[in-house]
C-alpha cells in the first residue's frame, strides 16, 4: 500500500529498538527488565471539559519480565516489537491479523505457543502504540477497511482521483489509514457530514440519494467506526469546516459510539487529540423520538440487564453529565425500551430519508 | 481399677438374665416346678462362661482368633519386659500345623502353632500353671497403673481357646535369670473348676539366659491385609519403636522390625483411685476391704489427692462421723458420702501413672514403618475423664518419599479433562492405639476415628468429602494412654466416646493438621518457585532472539541469555528459597517434632530419622532371609565385575565437565538439620 521514502532509521524504529536496549541494560545490571505501559482504562482517563476530549492520564503499569504474571506478556511484547521493526525496515504495512500470524510459533522444547489467539496480540500492539507514543499508522499497522463514504467529495488515493459523488450507491471504501500523505482531500463541497452507525441505514440513505438532496457526505463505520472513518470525519470537520452529525440506534451502545466520535474512547484516549470531534452532534435516534415521531411501542425492544447496566455506567461518565444527556438516558431507562434505526421502516420504507432526517435538520433537533 | 468387681465379669449378668427370661414361660406351662428349677441352679465357672461366649474375648472367628492369641502373648511379653526395665526383644513365630498328614499352604491351613518368645524377667515356677491355665489370674488387675494387659484373662483365654479347638496344652518355657534353671511346662485348664492341670513340668536346657516362651496350638486362619497378624505387628512396631520384633510368618519369611528408639518408656507409677472416677458399688467394696480404721482414714489412705484435712471436711459436709468404722458405713449414708465426694473440689489425679510414647518415639516409629515425606507428632498434656488421667497422642505421616514420587512416570503431554484425578481418591488411614496396643477392629465406633472425621482437614490443605476420612497419602496415628482405657466392649476394640477424650484427640489432631498445612503450603510455594523458574527459562530464549533481531542480529546472544538466566535463578531463590524452606516461626524449620524428607535430605528432627536409618540396614520390615545360594552368587559376581573394570567409571567421572548436581550435593550435607 504505502510507498513512502525509505529513510535510514525511522523514529518509530528507534523507539522499537529501544525496547531491546531496556532488556540488555537491565540484564547487564542484573535488574528485572521493565517497560512502563500507560494504563488504558477508565481509571487513567480524564475528561477535559475545556477541550471536550477524553485525555489519557499518566498512570503507568510496569510490565516486568521476571514476574510470573507478566513474563509471557513481556515476551509477547518483545516479539511484537520485533515484528513491527521488521515492517519499518521493509517499509510495509500490515494488518493486526498478519502480525498475529507473523509472531505466532511454538516455543522450543515445549507445547506452548507464543500466542494462542489474536486476542492476545491485538492488545500488545495497542500497548506499544501507547507506550511508544506512536500512531498505529506510524507503526505501519492498518485495520480492516470497514467504512464507506459517499457524497460531494474528491480524494486522491495513490495518485487516483476518487470522486465520491460518482461511485454509485456503493460509495468509496474508507481506507484504514487516511493521513494526508496517504489520502488527499482534493475537493469537498458538502455542507455537513452524516455519520451513520449502521451500514443498512447508510445504504438506505445512499440509495435514496439523500446526500445529493441535502448536500452532505454520508459516512458509516458499520458499528463502532474504525479509526480510518473517525479520522476521515475529523479531517472533513477540521479541514473543510463541516459539522458532523451522528445517527445511531437508540440504545446505550449507540450513545457510546456517539461519545467515542465526539470525545474519544477510553481505550485509545491517547488518540483523542487527532480523532475526536468535540463539536459533533447527536442527531438521533433519541429516546424522545418515539413519542415525537409516533413510533408504536411494539417496534421497541425491551432493555435487557446488560443494557440497563451499561446505561447507568454511561450516566456516570464525566462527558455525559450535561443535563440534556442525563435526561436522554433517564428517559430511555424510564421507558424500558430501546429502538433500532431500522424500526423507522415501520412507518414507511423511506421514512428515514423523507421524513425523519429532514424534520430533524429543519428543527435542529439534536443533542450536543 | 477394677472394671468388673468380682470374680465373674459383668457380662455374666446377661447369662443370668437369659436364665431368668425362661422362667415366665416355664411358669405358664407349669412344666417345671420351682423345686426342680432350684435343683438345676448351678454355679457357672468363668471358664465355662467364656467357653460359650468366646467372642467376648476376641475369638469370634478363626482369623481373628489367631490375631488375638498373638496379641495376648505379645502384650504380656512387652508388659513384663518393660516393668522389669528390660528393652524388649520379642520373636513371634507362626507355623502351619499339618492336619491329616498334609501340610497345607499358609493361606489354606486351619491349624497353627504360635510361639512368642521374650527376653523379659521370666515367671516364677509356682505361678506358671495359674497364669496360663486359670482365667482371671494376673498381677495387673488390682492396681492403677498403665499397662497393656489389665484383666488377668488374656493368655489363659488364648490357651483355653487352643485347648478347645485343638486339644493341645499350652507349652511354656521360662527362666528368671542366667543362674536360674529353665522350666518347661505343659498346662491345660479344667474349665469346670477354672483351675490349671499340669501335664508336664521339667527343667530343660534353654539357650536363652532369661525370658519366657509361650507356645499355643490353635485353630486359625492366616490371611494378610486388613486386621491381620501382619498388620497388627507392623502397627505395634510403630507405636513401640523401643521394641525389637522378629516375625517369622507361616510362609517362612522373616520380618524384622528393628529397635529404632533405644530408651525404655518411663515406667508408669501406680496410683490410688481418684474419687471422681469411682462408681458407687466400687466404693462400697473398698469400704469393706480397707485397712483404714475410720472413714476419714479410709478416704485419705485409699484415694489419691485426699489429705487427712480434706477427708475431715468431706465427712463434715456429708454429715458422717470421721471416726466411724468404714465397714459400718452403708445405705443412704454411704450414698451421701459418695455424692459429697463427687461434688467436692478435688485436685486432678497425678499423671505419672501413665507413660506416653512421646513425640520422638512416635516420629521414630512412623518414620521407620511408613514411607512418607512429612512426619509430625503431638503429645497432649495429661487430662482427666471420669477421674482417670489420660494422655492423647497423635501423629501424621504424609506423602510419598521423593524417590517414589517420580516413579509413576506419567505420559508426557497435556492431560485431558478428568485425567489424573484418581490420584486424589486415596483416603487417609487411621491407626489407633490404646496403651500402645494397636486397635484393628470396630474403627467406626472408636472415639479416635470420630475425631478424625470431625476434624476439618480442609483447613490444612487436605481434601475431605463430607463425613468422610480426609483424602491423600496419609497415615493418622492416635494413641490413648490411660490407667483405664474406656473400651466400648470387653473385646477392647474401640475407645468409648467421652467428651474429654474426644476433645483431647481433636486438639492433638488439629495441631498435627496445622503443621501439615504449613508443610504443604511451603511445599506448594517451593513448587511454584520451580514453575516460575521454568516459565522464565522458557521465555528467555524468545526474548533474547527478539532482542537480537531488533538489534539487527549483532547481539552477543549467549551473554544476554546467561545474564537473564542468572537473574531468573536469583529471582526464584536459587536452589531453594528461604521462603520455600519457611524459615519463619520457631523450632526446627518452624515445625516442632516433625521430620521432612526431601530429595536433598532430611529436615527437622533429624537425629531420630538418622537413628532409624542407622538401624535400617537390618531391614525395616523387609525380608531378611538368609542369603540364598543364588543371591550369594549374584553378590560375588557383582563384586567381580566391579573389580574387573574399576578404571573406566572413574575416568568418566573425571572427564565430565563438572556435573552441577554432584557439585551441589557435595557442598550441602545430606541432612539439613537444626542449626
Ligand atoms: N511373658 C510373661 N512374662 C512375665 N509375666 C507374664 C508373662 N505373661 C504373663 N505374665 C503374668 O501373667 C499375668 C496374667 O497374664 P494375662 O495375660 O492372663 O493377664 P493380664 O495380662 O494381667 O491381663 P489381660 O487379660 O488384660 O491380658 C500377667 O498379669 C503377668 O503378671
Ligand atoms: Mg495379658
Amino acid at each position: 500500500m504505502a510507498t513512502k521514502q525509505k529513510k535510514m532509521t525511522t523514529a518509530v524504529e528507534k523507539k522499537l529498538i529501544g525496547l531491546a536496549d531496556v532488556v540488555i541494560t537491565a540484564a547487564e545490571r542484573a535488574k528485572d527488565p521493565t517497560i512502563a505501559i500507560p494504563i488504558r482504562a477508565l481509571s487513567n482517563v480524564s475528561f477535559n471539559e475545556r477541550k471536550g476530549l477524553i485525555e489519557m492520564g499518566c498512570k503507568k503499569q510496569a510490565r516486568s519480565f521476571f514476574n510470573v504474571g507478566m513474563a509471557k506478556k513481556f515476551m509477547q511484547t518483545m516479539l511484537v516489537a520485533d515484528a513491527l521493526s521488521e515492517l519499518q525496515r521493509a517499509d510495509l504495512t500490515t494488518s493486526l491479523r498478519e502480525i498475529y500470524y507473523r509472531t505466532k510459533h511454538t516455543i522450543a522444547d515445549s507445547h506452548e505457543n507464543t500466542f494462542d489467539t489474536q486476542d492476545e496480540s491485538d492488545p500488545v500492539i495497542e500497548d506499544l502504540e501507547v507506550s511508544l507514543a506512536a500512531l498505529r499508522e506510524e507503526l505501519h499497522v492498518r485495520a480492516e477497511n470497514s467504512g464507506s463514504i459517499v457524497g460531494p467529495v474528491v480524494f486522491g488515493d495513490d495518485g487516483d482521483r476518487v470522486d465520491c459523488a460518482k461511485l454509485g450507491k456503493g460509495g468509496y471504501s474508507v481506507p484504514s489509514i487516511v493521513e494526508p500523505e496517504y489520502l488527499e482531500i482534493r475537493r469537498c463541497t458538502a455542507d455537513f457530514v452524516l455519520l451513520v452507525e449502521k451500514g443498512t441505514q447508510w445504504n438506505r440513505l445512499s440509495e435514496d440519494k439523500f446526500w445529493r438532496r441535502y448536500n452532505c457526505v454520508l459516512l458509516t463505520g458499520n458499528g463502532q467506526p474504525p479509526r480510518g472513518v473517525r479520522r476521515l470525519a475529523r479531517r472533513l470537520h477540521e479541514e473543510h469546516r463541516l459539522p458532523v452529525y451522528v445517527l445511531v440506534d437508540n440504545d446505550p451502545w449507540g450513545y457510546y459510539i456517539y461519545s467515542v466520535i465526539k470525545q474519544g474512547s477510553i481505550n485509545l484516549a491517547f488518540e483523542s487529540q487527532r480523532m475526536a470531534i468535540p463539536k459533533a452532534k447527536f442527531i438521533g435516534l433519541s429516546s424522545a423520538d418515539p413519542e415525537r415521531y409516533e413510533l408504536p411501542r411494539n417496534v421497541g425492544i425491551k432493555l435487557n440487564e446488560k443494557d440497563i447496566a451499561r446505561a447507568k455506567e454511561l450516566m456516570n461518565y464525566q462527558w455525559f453529565q450535561k443535563p440534556a444527556w442525563q435526561a436522554e438516558i433517564k428517559r430511555m431507562l424510564g421507558s424500558g425500551l430501546k429502538y433500532e434505526l431500522d424500526a423507522l421502516a415501520n412507518k414507511d420504507f423511506q421514512y428515514l430519508t423523507k421524513k425523519y432526517l429532514p424534520r430533524k435538520l429543519k428543527e435542529k433537533d439534536w443533542l450536543d | 481399677m477394677a472394671k468388673k468387681d468380682s470374680s465373674v465379669p459383668s457380662s455374666s449378668r446377661s447369662a443370668v438374665e437369659s436364665v431368668a427370661e425362661k422362667k415366665p414361660a416355664a411358669a405358664l406351662t407349669q412344666l417345671v416346678t420351682a423345686v426342680e428349677m432350684g435343683a438345676r441352679q448351678r454355679e457357672i465357672s468363668v471358664s465355662e462362661f467364656f467357653t460359650k461366649n468366646r467372642h467376648l474375648l476376641g475369638f469370634d472367628n478363626p482369623r481373628k482368633a489367631l490375631l488375638t492369641c498373638v496379641k495376648e502373648a505379645v502384650d504380656n511379653a512387652l508388659d513384663a519386659s518393660e516393668e522389669a526395665g528390660i528393652l524388649p526383644d520379642v520373636t513371634v513365630q507362626l507355623e502351619v500345623v499339618p492336619t491329616g498328614g498334609t501340610t497345607l499352604p499358609a493361606s489354606q491351613a486351619t491349624r497353627f502353632r504360635i510361639t512368642v518368645t521374650d527376653n523379659g524377667p521370666g515367671i516364677v515356677r509356682q505361678h506358671i500353671p495359674r497364669i496360663f491355665a486359670k482365667l482371671l489370674y494376673g498381677s495387673k488387675f488390682h492396681r492403677m497403673r498403665m499397662s497393656r494387659g489389665q484383666q488377668g484373662i488374656g493368655i489363659s483365654a488364648a490357651g483355653m481357646y487352643g485347648q478347645l479347638t485343638t486339644g493341645k496344652p499350652v507349652q511354656i518355657i521360662s527362666r528368671t535369670g542366667p543362674k536360674a534353671a529353665a522350666h518347661y511346662f505343659e498346662v491345660q485348664i479344667d474349665t469346670k473348676k477354672n483351675e490349671p492341670l499340669v501335664h508336664e513340668n521339667k527343667q530343660i536346657a534353654w539357650d536363652q539366659p532369661q525370658g519366657t516362651q509361650v507356645t499355643l496350638e490353635v485353630e486359625g486362619k492366616y490371611q494378610k491385609g486388613r486386621a491381620s497378624v501382619d498388620e497388627w505387628l507392623e502397627q505395634t512396631s510403630i507405636a513401640n519403636p523401643h521394641v525389637r520384633l522378629i516375625y517369622r510368618t507361616p510362609e517362612g519369611e522373616t520380618k524384622e522390625y528393628p529397635r529404632t528408639y533405644h530408651e525404655l518408656p518411663p515406667s508408669p507409677r501406680e496410683i490410688k483411685p481418684h474419687p471422681y472416677g469411682i462408681e458407687f458399688g466400687m466404693m462400697l467394696k473398698m469400704l469393706q476391704d480397707t485397712k483404714g480404721h475410720s472413714v476419714s482414714g479410709f478416704l485419705s489412705s485409699d484415694f489419691c489427692r485426699i489429705s487427712p484435712q480434706l477427708a475431715d471436711e468431706i465427712c463434715k459436709a456429708a454429715k458422717v462421723s470421721p471416726n466411724m468404722k468404714p465397714r459400718d458405713l452403708k445405705g443412704p449414708v454411704a450414698e451421701t458420702l459418695y455424692q459429697t465426694l463427687q461434688n467436692t473440689k478435688i485436685m486432678a489425679p497425678p499423671t505419672n501413672c501413665i507413660s506416653p510414647i512421646g513425640e520422638k518415639a512416635i516420629l521414630s516409629g512412623l518414620y521407620k514403618q511408613i514411607k512418607g515425606e512429612f512426619y509430625t507428632a503431638v503429645s497432649r498434656p495429661p487430662a482427666v475423664y471420669r477421674g482417670y488421667p489420660f494422655i492423647i497422642e497423635a501423629g501424621l505421616a504424609y506423602g510419598h518419599r521423593p524417590e517414589d514420587q517420580t516413579k509413576p512416570k506419567q505420559p508426557a503431554g497435556p492431560k485431558a479433562e478428568g485425567e489424573g484425578e484418581d490420584e486424589h481418591s486415596e483416603l487417609a488411614r487411621v491407626i489407633r492405639y490404646a496403651n500402645r496396643v494397636p486397635l484393628l477392629y470396630q474403627q467406626s465406633s472408636c472415639s479416635t476415628f470420630k475425631a478424625v472425621l470431625g476434624t476439618t482437614w480442609k483447613h490444612y490443605g487436605i481434601s475431605q468429602s463430607r463425613g468422610a476420612l480426609p483424602g491423600g497419602p496419609m497415615v493418622i496415628f492416635v494413641h490413648m494412654a490411660s490407667v483405664w482405657v474406656p473400651f466400648t466392649s470387653e473385646s477392647k476394640e474401640a475407645i468409648a466416646d467421652y467428651d474429654e477424650i474426644q476433645k483431647e484427640i481433636t486438639l492433638a489432631l488439629r495441631e498435627c493438621g496445622r503443621r501439615l498445612g504449613l508443610f504443604l503450603r511451603r511445599r506448594e510455594r517451593a513448587a511454584s518457585e520451580f514453575r516460575r523458574r521454568n516459565i522464565f527459562e522458557l521465555y528467555i530464549e524468545e526474548v533474547v532472539e527478539a532482542c537480537n533481531r531488533l538489534k539487527g542480529g549483532k547481539l552477543p546472544k549467549e551473554k544476554l541469555k546467561a545474564q537473564l538466566q542468572k537473574i531468573a535463578t536469583s529471582r526464584t531463590g536459587g536452589l531453594k528459597t528461604d521462603e520455600a524452606l519457611g524459615k519463619t516461626g520457631g523450632g526446627p524449620e518452624g515445625l516442632p517434632d516433625s521430620i521432612i524428607v526431601t530429595a536433598e535430605g532430611i529436615e527437622g528432627a533429624v537425629e531420630i530419622a538418622q537413628q532409624v536409618e542407622a538401624d535400617a540396614p537390618k531391614a525395616a520390615g523387609a525380608a531378611v532371609n538368609d542369603l540364598s545360594d543364588k543371591e550369594q552368587m549374584a553378590a560375588t559376581n557383582q563384586g567381580k565385575k566391579q573389580k574387573k573394570e574399576p578404571a573406566k567409571p572413574e575416568k568418566k567421572a573425571k572427564n565430565k565437565p563438572v556435573s552441577r548436581k554432584s557439585a551441589k550435593s557435595e557442598k550441602s550435607p545430606a541432612p539439613r538439620g537444626k542449626k
